[in-house]
């Protein structure tokens, strides 16, 4: 049986740490906007999610 | 029983005609070939034998025969199902998924068809049979029910026949711009794609067709999830979607205007060809558990008017 997530912030990628706090999902904070393009690409392709853009600096992955 | 194979043998045949005239393997490759069609091609024969012998069975009062057309209803039945699970479970392999709709409608159409060849059998045998009794000599009697099993035959296949997107809709191509990381076709908003890679993508080698129902019939039964998916699917198949599992950014998604209840879908195919993309998503069939007919009754036609 295939259980995992569905439709939820698997994790947060942003270059704005004011912006951002969470409980539960995981955050990574990125110096430039290379590196958040880069990291948001990495984690994307091991959770199998898709980069939403936030526009404030920061990305969410989710699954759907 | 022997006396009678004047009637169940034509029946038989042209009862196979009729379930082979029905089995095209097309590009859909659905029923597979080839173990898929001898499967279907061999429940056809038994239900072609079925129909053609509950007539005489009835002539030589064995009424208990008749019981088997009920048994025959229940095993086709049963093929309905077969058919949705196998489709149901080989949908997590598909990068495109068929959706639940669209194999509800393969499902039924199979059981459907498998009817079709009995009551194809049941004509002819019933032809023969009521011929011979009026006094019509064996050898027209075999012809004129060959001949009504044919107009049957014919018949069937346009009375299932499912209509396609393009006669419920215009289909037209459309463009794609980005607003920030929102896609938007035509200027309806599709999805957020954060990467700028995948942005880069679509603009480079996305197509996108708008869908315009004629009505409010088309307006309601695109509306429909299932028949959006089946849209997507065929378009994916035709075209060749460029896409592998860890790529949602690619997933084609019809999404809908909610102000005037167009469709607008956007997608990256192999083959980045705008007007096969018109031709593929026109020739989609209308999935019958999606269709909708507001216009048929008086307050559909009375909102469609305001």
């Amino acid at each position: 049986m295939d259980v995992g997530f569905k439709e939820d912030i698997l994790a947060i990628i942003t270059t704005n740490k004011e912006l951002v706090s969470s409980g539960t999902t995981p955050i990574f904070y990125a110096r430039d906007e290379d590196e958040k393009e880069r990291v948001a690409l990495l984690i994307s392709k091991v959770t199998m999610g898709m980069v939403h853009d936030l526009e404030n600096g920061s990305y969410v992955i989710v699954k759907h | 029983m022997f006396d009678y194979s004047y009637i169940i043998i034509p029946a038989i045949i042209v009862g196979i005609i009729s379930r082979i005239s029905m089995l095209k393997s097309d590009y859909r490759q659905y029923p597979s070939y080839p173990q898929g069609v001898f499967s279907h091609f061999t429940l056809g024969i038994v239900s072609a034998s079925l129909g053609a012998v509950a007539i005489p069975a009835l002539a030589e009062k064995e009424f208990s025969a008749v019981t088997f057309l009920a048994l025959a209803a229940q095993q086709f039945r049963d093929v309905r199902s077969l058919e949705r699970q196998s489709l149901d479970n080989i949908e997590p392999t598909e990068l495109v998924s068929r959706g639940t709709a669209y194999i509800e409608d393969i499902a039924k159409a199979f059981e459907a068809r498998n009817y079709m060849t009995m009551l194809t059998g049941l004509v002819v045998s019933a032809i023969i049979f009521f011929s011979e009794h009026f006094g019509v000599p064996t050898y027209y009697a075999i012809m004129s029910g060959v001949i009504g099993g044919v107009i049957a035959i014919l018949f069937f296949n346009f009375a299932i026949k499912r209509d396609t997107v393009s006669k419920i809709a215009e289909v037209k191509p459309a463009t794609i711009t980005f607003e920030g990381p929102l896609l938007l076709i035509n200027g309806i908003v599709i999805m957020n794609i954060g990467l700028k890679a995948s942005r880069k993508i679509y603009l480079e080698k996305g197509i996108a067709v708008e869908i315009n129902p004629y009505d409010a019939n088309g307006v309601a039964t695109l509306a429909n999830m299932g028949q959006r998916q089946a849209i997507q699917h065929n378009a994916a198949t035709l075209l060749g979607i460029r896409k592998d599992v860890d790529e949602p950014d690619f997933t084609p998604i019809a999404r809908r205007d909610p102000h005037t209840g167009k469709v607008v879908m956007a997608i990256v195919t192999m083959e980045p060809d705008v007007n096969c993309l018109v031709e593929a998503v026109k020739s989609t069939i209308v999935l019958e558990s999606a269709k909708r007919r507001p216009l048929d009754s008086k307050t559909g036609r009375k909102a469609a008017k305001e």
